[in-house]
Formats: structure tokens, sequence, C-alpha cells
């Protein structure tokens, strides 16, 4: 059994798609946008960490003055001034790292707040088909320790990486011009790092991005362990679900160990050859100064010099995986905002002032763009109208469509083609925003934000944001329609927090705020999928009652699977191989139309005719 | 108050005892997950400790190199010279080496460790029972496993290492300074004063800061994946804007806290190199005087400085060990937390077998009630002979839902006991027991995998042929069928297209395949549309025939292929009689039935 199988990815976006890889810095060059307004801070935070850095190395210049002069000379007079210069470079330098660190704080921080909300926006704007894909594991990670990375290299990373690439270029030309043999012997030792440095990105990089998604996939399988809990504890597939884990944990295990040995591999290259090349130059040096072609403080000197260079060099090592972290994040991050999103607003935006609420189907198709060529559409020419005020029942088989066209109205789906108006107006040519102020919904599966009751319930009347007596009574109303009642039973009333991080509340009461969160929008059309459904008879008999009052002003359209819902409708549409084949009154359709009386007219029927033929019998 | 298990998670109030008795059973646990590495950690503790010892050795002899060997060479002897350096260079490779076997060794650690723990709450949340998930809440049960986990990877991963490299290369590059020479040494020993209070002034701060940091980025976390999750009501009722308002909000909280982690670095970085930077001045200028009065070679002063500005660069990283040790501890003392909570419905120490179950399910005074006292179920009596199905009728929270628990041992009673053909459900092999007795649920979850691996949860072990059988006989053959990849078809990649109904019959599709002596149904039906319904209703006949089974439906059609219906009225059954019998009298079942019939047209 592979119940809790490796997940498969997401696909990529169309640039990772083709199969070119994008360099490095072609993809790190894209924060730039992002990173712009910071630039001069950054500027100045690496001029700031190069003067320290030069500082650093002046500190062994003076040394060289000292040993030579007074200390071979014999000549304490001289030792007070060195030292109080070695002591100003030395403040000199911290002032320089206070600097450098003021200077890249805000850029940081601001642009990992600026991807943050950016990369926020774009997913609350990408269609449901978009996240029908994604799962949110995925995507938080890249909401959070992607972004976090992306901020420490930006400001740490990348200021480092360009400032100890100069400070050792400088130190190489410093050692060279102390001594050019000494220091062509660091320069040559130094070659195999930045050969293994360029092997090192490649394998890295690859390591890092499998690393990420694998803990990706354990996330998902975590999630799913726990909110199918009941399904593994109802099998008793626990164990089942922990082995499917284990495989992941363990090929996550795998690759961390891999990353472990491409860095254990860079840093023995970079602790190795710094060692080399001292051992080789304390041998060359005092031979050159046994020559005297070298002075004992120039000797001194070189090791200080080298000494100085010795972070830089080790430095760069983490530097690049960071950077090449980096660039897997960047990647990631880019891979939703390159996302094309299919539904948008139109350019130029009609409104609709006064709905009234006539709602039309016109020849409406739809198929999900990755469904097989062989499949008809979806919805393969469905007209339907329902005229303001109207409610309209929707019955059709499982999996006919009713909730797909249900959410063509608000546009969670765009239709292939034909098109949705609302008083004539095609739903495209809204806003989203209007368009969606002017239709509610409820769905099946009800949503509740961690949140008190009562903004949930009033999370359509943005005009009921702040407590009125107005707002009070919209929620009264709602909350009564729904028969969600129980709400005032709460600990804390409709001040009761909600949601994952609140009270957990059975299906039946979030389906009956989710309904009421429909209705106390007020509006001109009200769209519901099968909203009953976690109802018992009692109290949806309650709801059905409270409904006729609010249906009797409003357009409505209203998924149905049983009879009693329907008979909340003026008009019922059967939805029969993605077109509406009837529409008419309940009670003609049961009996002019076969597949109608197959659809709705029940068991209940039959069972009811049973029942009463038994009882005719006693 | 006590503060076992999860109880005062959310608290920061506690008083001594309860912060040790925490922190005890963190460090318990802590204990038990290095046992099993103890060798290991023991091989990498002593190739840590020579690498650095190797890696620390070097100014010591270019001091060595320029006092002795430059000498030596200059009356032609080169020994010296040439010792020091081969010296020089095999410390420098047994240095590197070391480290970077270190470095894979200590990741062999660490990932071992956190397989154990991440494998052991995985397990142990399995075991736990549906009403510690119900109450604990799917998203902290997650946090344990995903960001609490991550903090503690986190420190494994990076602050132990650089802590134990940090003090060793500390502790040595001093000891080497007194070898030097111990005046520079005594040099090094007064700047720990500054040090010392620089670094108790950035923890103080710091800890306060990083709290916060894990406060705001919760926060964060929570917003982003209800936002996810709820896309479709997000989008339906125009929350976007308010949601980027709120979440932009917690953002800026998060940017700020951080930024005042950054500034506090910001101060503390400088701080070190400013103290390192006195510290070498202080040494030329004791070194030099010695040097010209000629108590002290050149080569050692310069030892002596190097070793003086080396000593104070594992300083920055040691101190965000700090940082990962305060998120790894919280993290570890919520997971301690979650292990120590005992399941409520624990497996039996002792077994025992049924391999082939009747179905007679028996409850004996029985009364069940929640870890606050609050009764749901007084104390009563049932019995459930093999091959009897039972309706449960009655309005929400009349108790229905418990009652099918109990006999699924999702819960245990809180008095009395529950019998499958005489035995105590509590006694029961978990194996035989699952195998009995299922229960389908109104949430019918799919996981990730195609339509046949979920099928095929009820008997991993059955063929495809069985698979698409339990499919037919469900009704849920045709609509697989449909599916792009038939059975293949990726749920997942589909999931918000696999409609609730159709959920629903691949989840009867999996209790079909099960074949269970008992089979509950609990508002299993509830999505489906009347033709599916009928279907699965004509299935039920037929499945239902040789076993035992509870139904709880609001639609009063399940009745009728009930041989028995119980009504419940706030956890009191208040009736019970077959159903021709209830209709005919004039009880609350009667009542019922009258309004069902009625709303029928």
């Amino acid at each position: 059994m592979t119940a809790i199988a490796e997940h498969e990815h997401p696909p990529q976006s169309e640039n990772n798609a083709s199969g070119k890889r994008k360099s490095t810095f072609r993809t790190l060059l894209r924060l730039y946008p992002y990173a712009k307004p910071a630039m001069p801070r950054i500027y100045l935070g690496m001029l700031a960490a190069l003067l320290a850095g030069l500082v650093a190395l002046a500190i062994p210049q003076v040394l060289q003055w000292l040993v030579d002069g007074a200390l071979s000379d014999g000549d304490s007079s001289e030792i007070w001034p060195a030292v109080l210069i070695v002591l100003g470079l030395g403040v000199l330098e911290a002032i320089m790292i206070a600097l450098r660190r003021w200077f890249v704080l805000t850029p940081g921080t601001h642009i990992e707040a600026r991807l943050r909300n950016g990369l926020y926006a774009q997913l609350q704007d990408l269609p449901v088909t978009f996240h029908d894909r994604w799962p949110s594991g995925q995507l938080l990670s890249r909401a959070v320790s992607d972004l976090n990375l992306i901020r420490r290299w930006v400001s740490f990373g990348l200021v480092l990486l360009v400032v100890n690439f100069l400070t050792i270029v400088i130190g190489f030309v410093i050692l060279i011009a102390m001594n050019w043999f000494l220091g062509l012997i660091f320069l040559v030792c130094s070659i195999p790092i930045w050969i293994y440095g360029y092997v090192f990105e490649e394998k890295y990089s690859i390591i890092a991005r499998r690393s990420q998604d694998q803990s990706g996939d354990l996330a998902t399988a975590v999630e799913e362990s726990v909110h199918g809990i009941r399904v593994l504890k109802a099998f008793g597939r626990g164990k089942y679900a922990l082995k499917n884990f284990e495989t992941q944990a363990e090929s996550l295990r795998g690759t961390e160990i891999e990353k472990a040995r491409a860095i254990a591999g860079i840093w023995l290259w970079l602790l190795l050859v710094p060692d080399v090349a001292f051992a080789l130059c304390l041998m060359a040096g005092v031979w050159l100064a046994a020559q005297g072609q070298l002075t004992v403080g120039e000797l001194v000197a070189f090791f200080a010099t080298a000494t100085v260079l010795r972070f830089p060099v080790e430095s760069i090592g983490f530097l690049l995986s960071m950077t090449f972290d980096t660039r897997t994040a960047t990647d990631r991050f880019f891979d939703i905002l390159d996302t094309p999103n299919a539904i948008t607003d139109p350019e130029s935006p009609k409104t609709l002032t006064q709905p009234r609420g006539r709602l039309a189907f016109n020849h409406v198709h739809f198929r999900y763009h990755d469904s097989p060529e062989r499949f008809p559409d979806l919805l393969d020419g469905v007209d339907l109208m329902l005229e303001p005020g109207e409610t309209m029942a929707l019955v059709g088989l499982t999996g006919s469509g009713k909730s797909t066209l249900t959410a063509l109205t608000t546009r969670l789906y765009d239709v292939t083609s034909g098109s949705v108006t609302i008083d004539g107006i095609d739903v495209r040519d809204l806003t989203r925003e209007e368009l969606r102020g002017h239709l509610a919904m409820a769905f099946e599966d009800a949503t509740l934000f961690s949140a008190s009751v009562r903004d949930n319930v009033l999370l359509g009347c943005p005009e009921f944001a702040e407590r009125s007596p107005e707002s009070d009574a919209a929620l009264d109303e709602a909350l009564q329609i729904a028969q969600a009642g129980f709400v005032y039973d709460l600990p804390e009333g409709v001040d009761t927090k909600v949601g994952e991080e609140g009270m957990s509340l059975s299906g039946g009461q979030r389906q009956r705020l989710a309904l009421a969160r429909a209705v106390a929008a007020k509006p001109a059309v009200l769209v519901l999928d099968d909203p009953l459904s976690a109802l018992d008879v009692d109290t949806e008999a309650l709801v059905e009652a409270a409904l006729r009052k609010v249906l009797s002003s409003t357009t409505a359209l209203i998924v149905a699977h049983r009879p009693s819902t329907v008979m909340l409708a003026d008009r019922v549409a059967l939805l029969e191989n993605g077109r509406v084949t009837a529409v008419g009154r309940h009670s003609e359709l049961l009996n002019t139309n076969k597949h109608y009386t197959f659809v709705i007219s029940s068991l209940e029927d039959e069972v009811r005719r049973e029942s009463m033929r038994k009882e005719e019998t006693l | 108050m006590s503060v076992t298990g999860v109880e005062g998670e959310e608290r920061n109030d506690f008083t001594k005892a309860e912060s040790a008795q925490i922190r005890k059973r963190s460090l318990r646990l802590l204990g038990s997950l290095l046992q099993p590495v103890r060798w290991q950690v023991a091989l990498a503790m002593l190739v840590v400790v020579v690498s650095t010892a190797a890696q620390v050795a070097g100014p010591a002899l270019i001091a060595i190199g320029i006092d002795r060997g430059l000498p030596a060479l200059l009356s032609q002897d080169w020994v010296p010279l040439v010792a020091t350096g081969v010296i020089y260079l095999v410390t420098g490779v047994i240095g590197a080496v070391l480290i970077a076997w270190y470095t894979v060794l200590s990741a062999r650690i660490s990932q071992a460790v956190l397989i154990d723990l991440r494998k052991r709450v995985f397990l142990h949340t399995q075991k736990l029972s549906l009403e510690f998930h119900e109450s604990y809440t799917s998203g902290r049960i997650i946090s344990r496993q995903t960001s609490d986990l991550d903090a503690i990877r986190e420190l494994l991963d990076s602050g132990i290492n650089q802590l134990v490299q940090g003090v060793l290369y500390m502790v040595f590059i001093a000891g080497a300074l007194f070898l030097v020479d111990w005046t520079s040494g005594l040099v090094l020993f007064a700047s720990l004063v500054p040090l010392f209070f620089l670094t108790r002034w950035f923890q103080k701060r710091s800890q306060t800061l990083f709290r916060q940091s894990r406060v705001a980025s919760a926060r964060l976390i929570v917003q982003f994946v209800e936002t996810m999750t709820g896309i479709r009501a997000v989008k339906a009722f125009r929350k976007e804007k308010r949601n980027e308002k709120e979440f932009g909000g917690l953002v800026e909280d998060y940017r700020d806290v951080n930024a005042k982690v950054i500034q506090l670095f910001g101060i503390f970085d400088p701080g070190l190199i400013l103290i390192g930077n006195v510290t070498v001045a202080a040494v030329l200028l004791v070194g030099g005087f010695r040097v010209v009065d000629g108590q002290l070679a050149i080569g050692a002063l310069l030892a002596a400085i190097l070793y003086a500005r080396r000593f104070f660069d594992p300083m920055e990283e040691m101190a965000m060990f700090y940082n990962s040790y305060q998120s790894a501890a919280a993290a570890l003392e919520k997971i301690s937390g979650v292990l120590e909570e005992r399941p409520s419905v624990p497996d039996p120490l002792k077994p025992v077998d049924l391999w082939e179950a009747r179905g007679d399910v028996d409850f004996q005074n029985v009364q069940f009630a929640y870890k606050t006292d609050r009764v749901i179920l007084p104390h009563f009596d049932l019995a459930i002979p093999a091959g009897q199905t039972i309706a449960l009728v009655g309005s929400t929270g009349a108790g229905k839902s418990t009652l099918a628990k109990l006999i699924s041992r999702f819960y245990d009673p809180s008095d009395g006991r529950v019998l499958l053909d005489d035995i105590d459900l509590r006694d029961l092999h978990p194996k035989d027991l699952r195998r009995a007795i299922v229960m389908v649920t109104q949430e019918a979850y799919l996981f990730s995998g195609s339509v046949a691996d979920n099928i095929a949860i009820g008997k991993p072990e059955a063929g495809f042929d069985e698979i698409t059988a339990a499919a037919k006989a469900v009704g849920a053959h045709e609509f697989i069928e449909a599916l792009p990849n038939g059975y293949d078809t990726d749920v997942n990649k589909r999931g918000g297209r696999v409609s609730a109904g159709q959920r629903q019959l691949i989840s009867f599709a999996r209790a079909f395949l099960a074949n269970p002596a008992v089979l509950i149904l609990d508002e299993a039906t509830s999505s489906l549309d009347i033709p599916s319904e009928r279907l699965v209703q004509e299935g039920l006949q037929t499945l239902l025939a040789d076993r035992t089974a509870v139904i709880i439906a609001h639609r009063l059609s399940t009745v009728a292929i009930a041989d028995r219906v119980l009504v419940m009225e706030h956890g009191i059954i208040v009736e019970d009689g077959t159903p021709e019998a209830l209709i005919a009298g004039t009880g609350r079942f009667a009542q019922l039935h009258a309004a069902w019939r009625d709303s029928l047209v």
C-alpha cells in the first residue's frame, strides 16, 4: 500500500521546465528590483566592510615596522606609538564592522518583508486550480525559510562574498609586494580551492534543492497522517503510515548526509590549503631570511597578513554554499511569482451599480486543462437563466459538474468558452472585487478562519468590521436563519475564536456558520453548494424554513441532493452529460423526466411507499 | 496546576518546581535519544579534540620556525627548520582531514538522533487517542513534527558543532598561548572579563528577542496556512485585501523583531572585535618591551599576537548557539510533553487474539465522560447480537457518534466495558480489533496517491481485482473509470475535483474491501447523491446481511434496512425496538417518522 505515497512535485514554472538551468548569477539578479531601493545602503555596507578588511591588513605593516625598527634596535621608545597605532586601527576596524551592520540592517529585513508580502499577494491572487495542485506545505516553506535565507544572504552573504573576495585580492597583492616568491606559493596553493569551489557549486545546489523538496514531502506526510488520523485508526493502518513516513525520512537522512559529505569536502580544502601554504611559506620564508632577502619584520608581517586572510579564504566556502542555497530559494520563489494568472481583472472593468440579480449561463463550456483529450468537456454547452429573485435548484449526479458550474459564477474558475453574465454583464468584465461583492457562496466543506464567530460570519460585509448595533443585528439575523444559535452557548458567545486555532466545531456546526456567512453578505446572487449535507433532519427543516424568507428576495442557485432542498426552489435545473437538459418545477419534472426521477426521487419514496404498505397491512 | 503532558504548553508562568519538572522531562528525552549513538559521539569528540589541537598548533610552529629554525639555518643546520615545516604540514593535513571526517560524523549522529525522534513522535501521535487529537488540534500536532523538529535539527546541525568546535578552539588557543608565553596568556585571561560582561548582556537581551521572534513567526505561519487552505472562501468573500493588511502587519512585526535581533548582533559583533583588537594591542605592548629586553623571542611574540587575534574568532558563532539552543529547548519541551501524553486508548499489555470474530457487541454498565468530567453517556447496558443491523437516531449532540466511537475503540469508556465476542475491547489485539471492527466517518479523507491506493487502505494486500470488485459493489467503479487515469488517478493532483460524494464512495469501497465483522457507518452517506445512495443501500443489504452493523444517519431512509432502531436523547437511549414497532407507537421516533414522511413529496 502506498497510501501516503511519495508526493509528486508540483509542476515547475515554464523556464525551469524547459530544462535550461539559468546561471546562479542570473537567477539572483532577479532579486535586484526588490533590493533596488536599498542598494545605496548595501554599497555603503560593502564599503565599510572593505575598509574594515583594509584596516585589518594594515595592522601587520605596523608590526613589520616595529619588529624591524625598535625591536631589532632595542629601542623601546617606538613601542608605545606602535601599540597606539595598532590600538587605533583595531578600534577603527570595530567601528567599520559596526557601520557595515548598521548599513545593511534595514535593507535586508525590508527586502524580506517585501518579498513575503509579494508572495502572499500573488498566492491569494492565483486561481483555485493552482492551489489544487500545490500543497500548502510546499508554499509555506517558500514563504518562511526560503525568504529568511534570502534576507540573510542579501544583508550578510552578498556583502561578505564581495568584500571578502576583494580583501583576498588586496591581501594577495600585499603578500606578493612583500615578497613575490612567498606570495606566489600562497597563490598557487589556493588554486585547488577555486577548482573545488566550482565543483562544489554543481554538487551542492542539486543536493540542496533535493533536501528542501524532501523535507517538504516529509511535512506533507506528517500533515496527512494527522488529518487522516481517523482513517488510519479505523483501519489500523498506523504501521503502514509509519513505514511510508520512515521511507521518506530515510531518504531525507540520506540526502542530508550527502550534503554533509559535500560540505566536508569543501572544508577539507579550505583548511588544508592555508595550512600547506603556511608550512611551505614558513620553510621558504625562513630560508629567504637566512639568505638576507627578507627581514624578520617582513617575515612576521607576512604571517600576520596571511592570518588575517585566513578567515576570508575559509568563509568563501560557506558563503558560496549560502549563495547556492539562496539561488535555490530564489528559484522556488519565482516558481510561484512566474506562474501566470489566468483569472485577472479586466483592463477596463464595467460596474454594476444596481444589481438586480439576473444570472445567466450562455453556452458555457468548461474543461480542466489537464483532462485527457478523449474526454468531452465537463460542461458542454450549459444554457441557463435565473430571473431576478428566482431560486433555482441544480440537480445532477455526483461528478456531473454542479460544483464546477457554481464556481464559475464567482470566477473561482473561468469558462473555457461561452459566458456567465449578471444582469447582462459578463462576470469577466467586472473586477473580481465587485463581482464577489454581488455574489456570495457557501461551500460544502465549510472553511472557518481563526477568528471570532462574529468575524467569520460577517466576513462578506466589510462595512460591519466595527461593532455596532447594525452589525449586531445583521449577525443575529444571519445566525438565526442558519439555525446557528449554538454559538451563543460557546464560552465567549459570538466572540469565541473558532477555526484551526480555536474551538473545534462539528461538521454540521461549521456548515451552519458558513451558511450564515453567505446569508449575512446580503448578496444579489446567493450560490449555495450543497450547504445542508451535514445537518440532521430537524435542523435541516428549520434552516430551510428560515431560508425561504431570504430566498424570496434573492436570486439563488442551490446545488441540491435531496428533495427537501429542492423544495426551496422555484425551479429546478437538471445537469446531465455537461448540459442542462431540463428546467422546470420539481413536480413537473418528477412526472415527465426519467433521468430526473432517477436522480432525485429517492429510495426515500420507495421506502415510504413500502412503509405505507406495511402500515396498511398492519 | 499540572504540567504533565501537553498541559501548560500555552502558559509561561511556571513555578520553579514546574519548570524543573519540564526541564527534567526534556533532558530525559535528550538522554534517551543520545543513548544509542553514545559511542559515535565519543568517537566524534575524540576526532574533534585531535583536529582542533592540530589546527591550533600553527602559530606555535611558526614561532619555533623563526626563533629556532632561523638561527640554526644561519649556521647551516637545516634540520630544525625542515622538521618544523614537516610537522606543520602533517598537523595541517591531520587537522583538515579530521575536521572533514568530523563534519560527516556529526551529520550522521544528528541525523540518527533526528530520525529516531521523528519516528518516535510520529508513532506516538498515531497511538494517541482521537480525543487527544481533537482537543490538541491538528495544527499543533503538525507543528510539533515540523517546525519544532526543524528547531532541533538546526541545533544539531550547526549549533552543537559550533559550540563544541568553538569551545575547544578557545581552550586550546588559550593553552597554546600560555605555553608560548604565559605573560601574554595572562593578558588574554584579563580580556575574558569584558568578554564575559558583553556576552552576558547579549544573552539577556537576545533571550527576550528570540522568544518574540518565534512568536511572531508562528503567527505568520498560522495566517499563511489558513489562507492557503481556505483559499476558496478567501476569494469568494473578498478577504484578500483584509488578509493582505493583516498579513502585512504580521510581516512587519516579524521584520521589526528580526531587525532588533540583528541590531543586537550589530553591537555584539563589533564589541567582540574591539575586545580582540585591544587584547592584541596589549599583547604587543607587554611583549614588545620584553623583546627589547631580550626576555621574549620575536617569533614567540608573533605567535602570541596570532593566537590573541584568533582566540575571539568562534565567539560570534557561539553566541548564535544560544539562539538555536533556546528554540530547540522550547521545541524539546513541547515534544517531550506530547511524548509524555499517555494514550487514553492504550494497546493491551497481554493482547487476546480473535481470529474469526462473530460480531457480538456488548456494552456492560458503560459510562463515558470527557476528562473534564462532562458526562456524555450516563451508565447504560446494550447488547447487539451478531448479524444485527442497528440504526442510531437522534439529534446532533445526542451521543450517537460517541457510542459509535466506543465500539470502534476510538474512545475507551470511563466506566464499565465494551465487549466483542465476550472479549473486552481493551484486551483485544489491535490488529484483530481493527480487522473485526471498521468505522467509516463523514469526513472521507483521501491520502495522496492513486484512487486504488486509497481503496487498498482497507486491505493492503488486496489485488487489483479485489479493489475493482469493492468499487463496483459500492457503485464507485463508474466514476473512477471516468477519471483521467482511472484507478491510477492521483487524488491529490485532482484533489479539488474528486467531489465530496465521490470521496465518500471511495471510503465506502475501502470499508467494503476490509470486510469486517462489525461495520459502523457514521454519517457515511451524507454527501452522496440519491442514485449513489440507492446503490450503496442496495449494496448494504447484501453487505450487512451476515455482519453486525451500526448506522448513524440523518436520513430516516436508512432505517429501512435496520433490524432495530435506537433513539438517543442527551446521551440516553430513549427508545429501542424494531422500526415497525416504533413507527406504530407514539414515541419520539414515530413523530420523527411522521415529520419525515410529510417532508417527502
